[in-house]
């Protein structure tokens, strides 16, 4: 069994095996990371286009050491750089990188679905580095992971995602791909951020409020307040919020005994999540970040060896 | 197509080449000071336990074993349309200084153990690298020989050579596939 896709764009696209073999193969590329020389020549000669038409630190740097350490050639190109700032159109702006002959664009990119609309008219690879409110495959095998290295497996776990649901891309991949390994996703968030008829993805549970959502589970998932965004239209005040949807010692002790904290990352300290709980002994954040690099590893690896579309 | 079967080594001939390749080794390094063993994924590392068990019985030292898998260090990934699953690669010994035996089942082309040296390169500079091989089927690509050898077999190109093993990992014969 092997990994027949071009792209990764949608967890919601991969069927149990794909997921199992993304997150084998992650689990055996963490090793490389704990050398004194971090890199394999398995990606030679390649060259990967980082192309992200919104901001981001962590996703994209973990993008660029995963290909470095699989010693693929990079070049990050960032809205403030790229020519959409003077009015290229997406299709362009790509037709014109691929006269330069990628293997492998990575791609953030506001509308959701736009990596569809390029992987469709383009012959290399296109990986999802974010879309819009649609997902984010890699955050959400990183996530997997970091259970399945807790727990040795994902079939039977409760995990609670609590937050923006409507607008979170992570949840989504999250719960895609939770649900497709087995899983019991349980969400809870504010009615604004909750999506009507979200429970119809799968195995979904959607609870009234936080405190439903942990009791008994085995990972507790804080999403990000996204302050920059949504905030503050579908929100009456952030204390509030914090008040009914934060994560703090009193709440967490309702989850099992030593159950997992995880949060995609940038913390909001004080609102989703209290400084103790964040860097407490159950936060699994920091690996969450380390596992990063090994599950974009994977990603490029396979998509790499993917076959060529024959139309 | 019918394949032909034919046993090159029985279970005592593949402990008994086990047996000589561990003394000879023992005897060109002079004891297992500074010894470590490298099994290639996935017949040689369960060889190179093999080995580690009777260079013990022997010395009364035991001898570390690693285990190297080369998928990321293959010269022809282009050649397949999908990836090949990555194994696990565990040295958990430093290999600086180290005298380094490299075990694989069979030898052929040379380009798997060109792949091996590379990966063990990266994880330091060991003092030097050995080759101990169960079957040398010739056939090779590159300028490679091994070291220490169960039994060489002249091969075609079309023939293969086939290391069986059992429940528990160890070694039941040798057999040669026409």
């Amino acid at each position: 069994m092997g990994f027949k896709h071009k792209d990764i764009i949608a967890l919601q696209d991969l069927t149990q095996e794909e997921i199992q073999l993304l997150l084998d193969t992650a689990e055996n590329m963490r090793e490389i990371n704990a050398r004194e020389i971090k890199k394999v020549p398995t990606l030679r000669g390649k060259t990967i286009i980082n192309l992200f038409y919104e901001a981001s630190t962590r996703t994209r740097t973990s993008f660029e050491i995963a290909a470095k350490r699989l010693s693929a050639d990079t070049i990050n190109i960032s809205t403030s750089t790229s020519s959409s700032t003077k009015g290229e159109t997406l299709l362009d702006t790509a037709l014109n990188l691929l006269a330069m002959k990628p293997d492998i664009v990575v791609m953030r990119h506001a509308v959701s679905g736009a990596h569809y609309f390029l992987a469709k008219r383009l012959p290399c690879s296109i990986i999802n580095a974010g879309d819009g409110a649609h997902e984010h495959p890699s955050q959400g095998l990183l996530d997997m992971l970091t259970m399945r290295q807790k727990y040795g497996r994902l079939e039977g776990l409760k995990v609670a995602i609590v937050g923006d649901i409507t607008h979170s891309r992570v949840a989504r991949s999250n719960i895609h791909g939770l649900t497709r390994m087995g899983a019991n996703v349980f969400l809870a968030g504010p009615p604004t951020m909750m999506p009507p008829g979200i429970e119809r993805l799968g195995n979904v549970t959607v609870c009234n409020n936080m405190r439903d959502a942990v009791e008994g589970a085995d990972v507790v998932m804080m999403l990000r307040i996204q302050l920059e965004r949504q905030g503050k239209t579908l929100l009456p005040t952030l204390n509030e919020y914090s008040l009914y949807y934060g994560l703090n010692q009193n709440v967490l002790k309702l989850a099992k005994k030593d159950a997992m904290v995880m949060h995609p990352g940038p913390i909001n300290r004080g609102v989703e999540l209290s400084s103790l709980v964040a860097d407490g002994p159950q936060s699994h954040i920091l690996k969450q970040v380390e596992n990063g690099v090994a599950v974009r590893m994977a990603m490029l690896y396979h998509v790499s060896g993917g076959e060529l579309p024959t139309d | 197509m019918k394949t032909e079967s034919t046993v090159i080594l029985d279970g005592i001939g593949v402990i008994r080449a086990l047996t000589r390749i561990a003394h000879e080794i023992l005897e060109k390094n002079k004891g297992v000071k500074d010894l470590v063993l490298v099994g290639i994924r996935t017949g040689g590392v369960y060889l190179a336990h093999e080995l580690a068990l009777r260079l013990e019985e022997i010395e009364g030292e035991k001898v570390p074993v690693g285990a190297v898998d080369i998928t990321l260090y293959r010269d022809d990934i282009k050649g397949h349309s999908e990836h090949l699953p990555v194994g696990k690669t565990e040295i958990l010994f430093s290999l600086e200084g180290k005298k380094v035996v490299l075990v694989d089942d069979v030898l052929y082309t040379g380009r798997t153990i060109r792949a091996a040296m590379d990966a063990l390169m990266d994880h330091g500079r060991p003092d030097c690298i050995q080759l101990a091989v169960l079957v040398d089927r010739g056939h090779r690509e590159l300028p490679i020989r091994a070291d220490f050898v169960g039994r060489n077999v002249p091969t075609s190109a079309r023939e293969n050579i086939i290391v069986n093993f059992d429940a528990g990992n160890k070694p039941t014969d040798v057999v040669l596939q026409k």
